[in-house]
C-alpha cells in the first residue's frame, strides 16, 4: 500500500460517550494510534461488537463496524471472516458480553481459530447496567443486584480461552500505552483467533479494581511482564523472580545465591506453562504480555481451501447440470 | 379403492399357470411401507417412489419416522413408516389411505392397520410375526392367525428366509443378511406394479461403491424378490397405474429440503455472489445443510454453528459481506433466533431464515410437521419488527419460495422468513425442471460511489437502502441495533426520528405487496358459496377435496397464500367475494387471526394439531357440512 496511514485515518466523526475516567478511552487511544502501523486500510478494516460499554467502540473508529447484540459478536464476526477472508476483522467485547451471554461464541470461536483479534474489555462489572457483579466479579462483591455479597466463583478470562486450546493468548492493562501497542501488534500478526484480556478500570462502578497492576508505586512489585525466552522476573529493582519449588511456582528474591538461572523461563509454546501462569494469583504477580502463542490453522483459511478444492476437482458450480443431478426423466 | 381384491383368493386356485399373469389396470395406488426404524423402509419407499416417477406416475410421498433414531426393536416406537400415492392422474397429497401395507413385523402392522382402507392388501414377513415380536407389540394372539385381519387381504410372505436363501453363498453374516430383506419387498412390489428395476440396481450401485459384496447381495435379492412375484402363485396378477398425463418437460423427483436447497443454490449463483449457510442441526431442517455441504464448488460456504444463535448470527456476519447469507432451523431455533432476526431487520441486511416447521409446543414431536409458527413469523420479535414471510406449498415449491425470498431480501434489504414444514420437507414429488436462464433475475448492486454516500439513503420505490461492504473504500461507516439517525445510521435517540424510522421500514416492508401476483382462485373467481383460504403444506389436502366437491356441482373455491406478509393486495376484495371464508390450517387458526383482523371478515377456522397432515376427507367433510348450514 503506497499510501501512509496515520491514527487520524481511523478517528469517526463520532462523539466519544464514555464515562470520563473509562479506561476505554485509553484502549480506544492505543487501537487507533497501532493500527496505521498495520498498512491495513480503513476500509479493509472491520470492528463488530456486541453489547456493553466496551461495545460502544465501532463507533468511534472511522473502519466498517457492526455494533450487534448481546453476546454475539464472535459468531458475527465467523460469518464475515469466512466469506470475507481478504478483511481484517477485529471484536471488541467485554467481560459480561464475551464470558457472560456470549460464552458460548467466545469458546467456540477460539476453538475453531478463526482468524479474528478479539480484545475483552475486562473491568470486572456490569457498567452499561449500572454496577451488577460479572461473571469476573471476585467473590463477595457488594453491588446492587448482591448487596450480601456475590456468591459464585469467577471465571479467568486467560485460562478460559487456554482451555479452549486457543492459539494466542495475552492480557494487558488499558493504561499501559506502549504495552498495548506491543500486544496489539502481536495479536494482528498473528493467524488465528487472538485473545487479548485488557485490564480496564470503570472509574464509576469498580473504580480501582486493578490498582495493585496499575498504580505507579504498587504496580512493578505486582505486574510480571511475559517475554519469550526471557526468565520471569519482575519488582522494582528487578530483584524478584519466580522459580518452581517441584511443581509449584514460588517468588524468590533474586541475591547471591538464587540466581537468574534458577528462574523460570517463559515459553509461549508451552500450554502447560501458559496455564501455570495464568492461575497466578496474589502473592504470585499479576502476569501480562503473551501466554500462549502457536501456528494452527485457520478456521476460515481450512474452510476456503475445501471451497477451492471442490472447485480445482468439480469445476466452477454449473446449475443447470445441479438442477437436473439424479435421476430424470422426460414427458413429452 | 381397494386394489387387488383378487389377490388372494386367486392365489389358492390358479395352479400352474403356464401363461404370463395378467395385469390389472388402477388408477391410482397407495402404499405405506411400514417396519422397524433399522428395516430401511425410508429407502424402500424412495426407490420405489424413483420407480413410479420414471414409470410416468404423477406422485406425492410422505415419511413418517420415528423421533428416536433407533427404538428398541420391534416396538410400536420404533415404527418407521413410507407412504406413496402414484396415480395416473394428476395427485395432491401422500393420499388418506392406503389400500397396500407393507408391514415388516407386528408392531408395524399394528400401528399402521387403523389407517387402512377397508379391504386393503397387507403383505407381511411370517417370519417376523413369532411370538417375542407379537407380545413386543402388544398383540395378545397372533394377528394373522385370530381373524382379527378377516377385512382386509393378508398375503404372508417368508421375505427373511427367501432373503437369506437369496445371499446364501456370499459369506454375509446374519445380521447383513437380514438387512437386505427391504429389498426383496422392494422387487416384489415393483414386480406387482409392473416397475422397472433398472434404476434401482444403479442406485444400490452407488449406495454400497465402497461395499461390493453388499452389491451383489442387494441386487440378488432384489431380483429374487421381483421373480418371486412373478413366478409364484402369491400374486394372481399384477397392477399397472399407467403414466399420468402431466406436463411436458424434463423431471427429477425432490423432497422439500433438497428443493429449498436448490433454491438457495440457484438464487446465489443468479445473483452472481456465494452463498453462506449458518445453521445448526435440527430436525427436520438439517437437510438442507447437508445438501448444501455438499455444494461447495458454486461456491456455498456451510458453517455448522455451536448455536442456533450462531447459526443466524454468522449468516448476518456474511451478509454484511455481502453474501448471499441464509440460516435454516425450525421451531425452537425460531425462538432462539428472534433477537438475531431483529438486528437484521433493523440494520437492514438481506438475509434468509428457513423455518422447517415441526410440531410444538417445546420441544414437541420434531418428526412431524405443523403450521404453528406463522405467528412467530409475524412477531416472534420485540419493538416493530415487520419481516416479510413466505411460505411453500408443495415440495417443488420450495425451490421456487427459497429463490423467491432471497429476490426479495436483496431486493429489499431485509431479512425473509420463508416457512415449510416437515411434511414438505421429507414429501417428494415429480419436479419440473426450471431453466436457470429463465429465472427472475437478482440483481445485486453494491455501493460503490463515496460521493454523498449515505448508509440509510433510500431506493424511491423499493425504500431499500444500499448494500455498502467493507472493503469499499470511502464508504466506511457504521451500522447497529441501537436507534440511528435518518441517512445517516448514526446513533440517535431523537423521539421523532425514531418514529420516522420505525414507520419507513414498515412502509419499506408493506410495499413488498405491489410485487405479488393477482391472487389465483381456483374455482368460482367472481365468488361463490365458501372459499377455503390455505397456506403451506396443506395445499394439497385442501385443492383434492375441494375439487372433489367442485365434481359434484358445489360452488366452493380455493385461495392458496404463498406471501403472507406482506398479505397479496388484493385479497380482501377476493375473500369477500365469497359468502363465506374458511381458513384450513394446522394450527389453532393463526392465518384466521390474520386475515380476520386485517380484513375484517367473519372467517372462520377448520384446524388440525395432530402432528399429521389433513386427510382430504377430512376437508371435503367439512365443506359439506359448512355448506349444509
Amino acid at each position: 500500500m503506497a499510501t501512509v496511514l496515520n491514527r487520524k485515518d481511523f478517528v469517526s466523526d463520532q462523539e466519544v460517550r464514555w464515562c470520563p475516567g473509562c479506561g476505554d478511552y485509553a484502549i480506544l487511544a492505543a487501537v487507533q494510534k497501532t493500527m496505521p502501523e498495520f498498512g491495513i486500510a480503513p476500509e479493509n478494516t472491520v470492528f463488530i461488537s456486541g453489547i456493553g460499554c466496551s461495545s460502544r467502540f465501532p463507533y468511534y473508529m472511522n473502519t466498517y463496524g457492526f455494533h450487534t447484540i448481546h453476546g454475539r459478536a464472535p459468531a458475527i464476526a465467523t460469518g464475515l471472516k469466512i466469506s470475507r477472508p481478504d478483511l481484517d476483522v477485529w471484536v471488541v467485547t467485554g467481560d459480561g458480553d464475551g464470558l457472560s451471554i456470549g460464552g458460548n461464541h467466545l469458546i467456540h470461536t477460539l476453538r475453531r481459530n478463526v482468524d479474528i483479534k478479539i480484545l475483552l474489555f475486562n473491568n470486572r462489572i456490569y457498567g452499561l447496567t449500572k454496577g451488577q457483579y460479572s461473571p469476573t466479579s471476585e467473590v463477595g462483591k457488594i453491588t446492587k443486584s448482591t448487596p450480601a455479597g456475590s456468591i459464585d466463583y469467577p471465571f479467568n478470562p486467560i485460562t478460559v480461552a487456554l482451555g479452549t486450546h486457543g492459539t494466542f493468548v495475552a492480557r494487558s492493562i488499558d493504561i499501559e500505552q506502549k504495552h498495548l501497542g506491543e500486544m496489539l501488534k502481536r495479536a494482528h500478526e498473528h493467524r488465528g483467533t487472538s485473545f487479548i484480556e485488557i485490564l480496564q478500570n470503570c472509574s464509576i462502578f469498580n473504580d480501582g479494581a486493578f490498582n495493585d497492576v496499575t498504580d505507579k508505586a504498587l504496580k512493578a512489585d505486582h505486574q510480571l511482564v511475559l517475554e519469550h525466552g526471557k526468565p520471569l522476573i519482575f519488582g522494582k529493582n528487578r530483584d524478584k523472580g519466580i522459580r518452581m519449588n517441584g511443581m509449584r511456582p514460588e517468588v524468590v528474591q533474586l541475591d547471591a545465591t538464587v540466581t537468574e538461572k534458577d528462574l523460570v523461563v517463559h515459553d509461549e509454546t508451552n500450554l502447560s506453562l501458559a496455564f501455570m501462569l495464568g492461575h497466578f494469583e496474589s502473592p504470585l504477580p499479576t502476569p501480562v504480555g503473551v501466554f500462549y502463542a502457536v501456528s494452527q490453522a485457520t478456521y476460515d483459511g481450512a474452510m476456503n481451501q475445501q471451497l477451492a478444492d471442490a472447485k480445482a476437482k468439480q469445476g466452477a458450480g454449473n446449475l443447470k447440470e445441479l438442477l437436473s443431478k439424479g435421476d430424470t426423466w422426460t414427458v413429452n | 379403492m381397494a386394489v387387488p381384491p383378487e389377490a388372494a383368493e386367486q392365489a389358492a386356485e390358479s395352479h400352474e399357470s403356464a401363461a404370463p399373469k395378467p395385469h390389472l389396470k388402477r388408477d391410482q395406488v397407495v402404499i405405506r411401507f411400514a417396519g422397524d426404524s433399522g428395516d430401511g423402509m425410508q429407502l424402500t419407499g424412495m426407490q420405489f417412489t424413483s420407480e413410479s416417477a420414471l414409470a410416468g406416475n404423477d406422485i406425492a410421498t410422505l415419511p413418517d419416522y420415528p423421533a428416536e433414531i433407533r427404538a428398541p426393536q420391534g416396538t410400536l416406537a420404533g415404527v418407521s413408516g413410507f407412504q406413496l400415492n402414484f396415480s395416473s392422474n394428476e395427485v395432491f397429497t401422500p393420499g388418506d389411505e392406503p389400500n397396500v401395507l407393507v408391514a415388516m413385523n407386528p408392531a408395524a402392522l399394528k400401528t399402521n392397520l387403523e389407517d387402512l382402507q377397508p379391504n386393503a392388501v397387507i403383505i407381511v414377513d411370517r417370519e417376523a410375526f413369532n411370538e417375542s415380536n407379537i407380545k413386543r407389540a402388544g398383540y395378545a394372539s397372533n394377528p394373522l392367525t385370530d381373524h382379527s385381519l378377516d377385512k382386509f387381504q393378508v398375503i404372508e410372505v417368508d421375505v427373511s428366509k427367501l432373503t437369506s436363501l437369496a445371499v446364501h453363498g456370499l459369506g454375509l453374516n446374519n445380521r447383513a443378511a437380514f438387512r437386505c430383506r427391504n429389498m426383496f419387498v422392494l422387487g416384489m412390489l415393483s414386480w406387482l406394479f409392473q416397475r422397472p428395476i433398472d434404476s434401482t440396481i444403479e442406485s444400490l450401485k452407488v449406495r454400497f461403491k465402497k461395499a461390493p459384496e453388499l452389491i451383489e447381495a442387494n441386487i440378488r435379492v432384489l431380483t429374487a424378490g421381483y421373480n418371486y412375484g412373478e413366478t409364484t402363485e402369491m400374486f394372481a396378477s399384477s397392477y399397472e397405474v399407467p403414466a399420468a398425463r402431466i406436463a411436458p418437460g424434463h423431471y427429477r423427483n425432490i423432497t422439500g429440503n433438497s428443493a429449498t436447497a436448490l433454491g438457495f443454490v440457484a438464487a446465489a449463483v443468479k445473483a452472481g455472489r456465494p452463498l453462506f449457510l449458518g445453521s445448526y442441526p435440527i430436525t427436520p431442517a438439517s437437510d438442507i445443510l447437508h445438501d448444501l455441504s455438499g455444494y461447495k464448488n458454486f461456491p456455498v460456504y456451510t458453517f455448522q454453528a455451536e448455536d442456533e444463535i450462531a447459526g443466524v448470527c454468522s449468516a448476518i456476519g456474511a451478509a454484511f459481506g455481502g453474501a448471499i447469507a441464509i440460516t435454516t432451523t425450525s421451531g425452537p431455533g425460531m425462538n432462539l433466533k428472534g433477537e438475531a432476526i431483529g438486528l437484521a431487520m433493523k440494520v437492514e441486511l438481506p438475509l434468509v431464515i428457513t423455518d422447517v416447521q415441526r410440531a410444538g409446543p417445546s420441544t414437541g414431536m420434531p418428526t412431524k410437521p405443523e403450521q404453528a409458527d406463522l405467528m412467530q413469523a409475524m412477531y416472534g420479535r420485540h419493538g416493530e419488527s415487520p419481516v416479510p414471510i413466505i411460505a411453500a406449498s408443495t415440495p417443488a415449491d420450495c425451490f421456487d419460495c427459497a429463490y423467491e425470498a432471497v429476490r426479495i431480501a436483496v431486493k429489499y434489504m431485509t431479512p425473509v422468513i420463508l416457512l415449510t414444514d416437515g411434511q414438505l420437507a421429507n414429501g417428494a414429488e415429480p419436479w419440473l425442471l426450471p431453466d436457470p436462464d429463465k429465472l427472475a433475475p437478482i440483481k445485486v448492486e453494491f455501493a460503490s460511489n463515496p460521493e454523498g454516500f449515505l448508509p440509510y439513503a433510500r431506493d424511491a420505490e423499493t425504500l431499500s437502502r444500499p448494500w455498502a461492504v467493507p472493503g469499499t473504500k470511502g464508504l466506511e461507516h457504521r451500522i447497529g441495533g441501537l436507534s440511528g439517525e435518518n441517512l445517516t445510521g448514526n446513533v440517535s435517540h431523537s423521539p421523532a426520528n425514531n418514529e420516522l424510522m420505525v414507520r419507513t421500514r414498515a412502509r419499506k416492508v408493506a410495499g413488498i405487496a405491489r410485487e405479488i401476483p393477482p391472487t389465483e382462485v381456483f374455482g368460482d373467481a367472481g365468488g361463490g358459496d365458501l372459499v377455503v383460504l390455505g397456506w403451506g403444506s396443506s395445499y394439497g389436502p385442501i385443492r383434492e377435496a375441494v375439487k372433489r366437491v367442485r365434481a359434484k356441482g358445489k360452488k366452493v373455491s380455493h385461495v392458496h397464500l404463498r406471501y403472507l406478509n406482506p398479505l397479496p393486495g388484493d385479497l380482501s376484495e377476493t375473500l369477500k367475494r365469497f359468502k363465506q371464508v374458511m381458513v384450513v390450517e394446522m394450527n389453532m387458526g393463526q392465518l384466521l387471526k390474520l386475515v380476520r383482523a386485517e380484513y375484517l371478515i367473519d372467517a372462520f377456522g377448520f384446524n388440525k394439531i395432530q402432528g399429521r397432515p389433513f386427510k382430504v376427507s377430512e376437508i371435503e367433510n367439512r365443506i359439506n357440512r359448512v355448506l349444509e348450514g
